[in-house]
């Protein structure tokens, strides 16, 4: 507990939620990632 | 409904996770970052009217300003033409302006209504935009897309890109770099997932008498409206006085890092705020400048060199031409990634090394890369040449990532989130004066008779310029002086009225 009396201690759960949320986020990242290097691809071949 | 954007329901309860606040920071600023992609729209939009084939507008060349401006909104004799790529081209003027404009001016709100109800504005414009801009290809009115995406739109932007700075500075005291790196590295993606997504909705509804354009308008606007929504309602603020458990200030950063705040009011009349409006506009200035002329750049200096043919552009048949301006392509996507990469990377990296120092890095190195890049040109080595624009961009992205930062260090937390606001403004200017510069510097060495190949080596050297002017700025930063700090009494004020308390006035 800090100075404030907010515990900053986080449950199991909302670590589940927390990479709940980075997989919801991530992967349209990752396939517009996918996408742009397919296309650079080309500069290199 | 407003119960629930209130900030005073924001504020975490206890052993909340913080690391749930950058996810719902970066959907908002991967939807909003569509904004860079609007390009895919343009070749479709410029067959509207004729589907297969775009219908000119045979307005009299001498039928004065009327008769221009019918062309221009898509309007002739003959009935509707179809828009021009110039007319067009205007959304991205109006999206830069308004988004600096409303950041500037909607900061001090966004501070005291707090984030969610920032957010949830910034998806009903945003998304609303999309919707009006929708009845505008429907109808074939181009003032309701300047409208719906460039002017409603454009304000979704400016407040959905400040809505989480000041939150996530506050939730991340030990990685301030890092927590707003995370959001605004979204802001440079955003096209990269909303550019392909459009062209395969695109596909899918063109038809006979569509070329699919308001159809994937209204899905986007459904997908971004949900997204963001889920976004905003996802973003907590935290207790007053909050910090992570055990985190002590660093002192060997201390001096440059301040605990006072200076009010919004005040920021503006410090040399310190216009000193780092002038390290933003030059880094910006000179990245923004290269990413609009990256694409006929490579072409120009390299020609037939990028197909392994030893000849000029102009010497390429149409087929060549046309493979090399697709590997340009490649080259502009790949600059998308690095300058992602670099806004999670050099944010997170001045986390460690100071947020002075990081810019030291980016106006030296980025000095030397510009002035060296001629030179790669000249021996038509293409890896080098690419490798050094990649590297560039990685501090052109950094440099916006890394600005919340250094103005919570410098300013204080209380309104970095509405100072962040007003000095986006830089952006805004900066985002005239770099591509002004390139294309200008560009027409004026061929015009005296330069090879197109060399045509850029005057930018660079000219951008590398702006660069060192920005490393004096950088160089004056000091810490604000303390007369500009807010008294106990003020801060005290502002806190109420911003509607923030310790975890007793949470709902």
């Amino acid at each position: 507990m800090n100075e404030t009396g907010n515990h900053e201690h986080p449950s199991p759960l909302s670590w589940l939620l927390v990479a709940i949320a980075w997989i919801l986020v991530g992967i349209p990242l990752l396939w517009g990632i996918f996408k742009t290097l397919g296309k650079a691809k080309l500069l290199f071949g | 409904m407003a119960n629930w954007l209130c900030k005073q329901r924001t504020i975490a309860r206890p052993n909340y996770n913080r690391w749930l606040v950058p996810p719902a920071a970066l959907v908002i600023h991967l939807s909003i970052g569509m904004a860079y992609g609007f390009s895919v729209f343009w070749i479709p939009l410029e067959h509207a009217v004729g589907i297969s084939e775009s219908v000119p507008c045979d307005t009299d060349p001498g039928g004065g300003i009327v008769d221009s401006l019918r062309g221009i909104l898509g309007y002739s004799d003959s009935g509707p033409c179809d828009w021009r790529r110039s007319a067009l081209g205007w959304l991205y003027t109006l999206f830069f302006v308004f988004l600096g404009s409303s950041a500037a001016v909607f900061g001090q709100w966004v501070e005291r209504e707090g984030p969610r109800k920032a957010g949830v504005y910034a998806s009903c414009c945003w998304a609303g935009g999309f919707l009006i801009s929708a009845t505008g290809v429907y109808w074939h009115h181009i003032w309701l897309l300047w409208l719906g995406s460039g002017v409603i739109g454009g304000i979704g932007l400016g407040l959905g890109y400040i809505s989480p700075v000041s939150t996530l500075i506050k939730w991340f005291p030990d990685r301030r770099g890092m927590a707003t790196g995370m959001a605004i590295m979204g802001f440079g993606g955003g096209a990269m997932i909303g550019a392909p997504l459009a062209d395969l909705l695109m596909k899918y509804y063109a038809g006979p008498d569509s070329v699919g354009v308001w159809e994937t308008f209204v899905t986007l606007s459904a997908i971004y409206f949900v997204a963001m929504m889920g976004g905003a309602f996802g973003y907590r603020v935290p207790p007053l006085g909050w910090a992570p458990s055990g985190w002590q200030p660093n002192p060997k950063r201390k001096r440059m890092i301040t605990s006072a705040h200076v009010h919004l009011n005040m920021a503006h009349k410090t040399p310190h705020f216009w000193l780092l409006w002038g390290v933003l506009c030059l880094n910006v200035s000179a990245g923004i400048g290269v990413i609009g002329v990256a694409s006929p750049m490579l072409q120009e200096v390299f020609g037939g060199k990028l197909i392994g043919l030893d000849m000029p552009l102009k010497d390429l048949t149409v087929e060549q031409a046309a493979q090399v301006a697709t590997i340009a392509a490649a080259f502009t996507g790949l600059l998308s990634l690095f300058n992602i990469a670099g806004r999670i990377g050099w944010a997170s990296l001045s986390d460690y090394i100071g947020r002075k120092r990081t810019y030291f890095l980016f106006f030296s190195l980025g000095a030397v890369l510009y002035a060296a890049a001629p030179f790669a040109g000249e021996i038509k080595n293409v890896a080098l040449f690419v490798a050094i624009f990649c590297f560039i961009l990685t501090m052109y992205g950094g440099g916006f990532a890394t600005i919340p930062a250094y103005l919570a260090d410098i300013f204080g937390t209380q309104f970095v989130g509405a100072i962040h606001g007003r000095l986006l403004t830089a952006w805004s200017t900066a985002g005239v004066l770099g591509p002004v510069l390139v294309n200008y510097l560009r027409e004026y060495q061929v015009g005296l008779g330069v090879p197109v190949a060399q045509a850029y080596n005057t930018t660079m050297y000219v951008l590398a310029g702006l660069l060192v002017m920005g490393f004096f700025c950088n160089l004056a930063m000091r810490p604000v002086a303390p007369k500009y700090y807010m008294s106990d009494e003020e801060l005290a004020t502002e806190r109420r009225i911003a509607h923030e308390g310790g975890l007793e006035n949470r709902n």
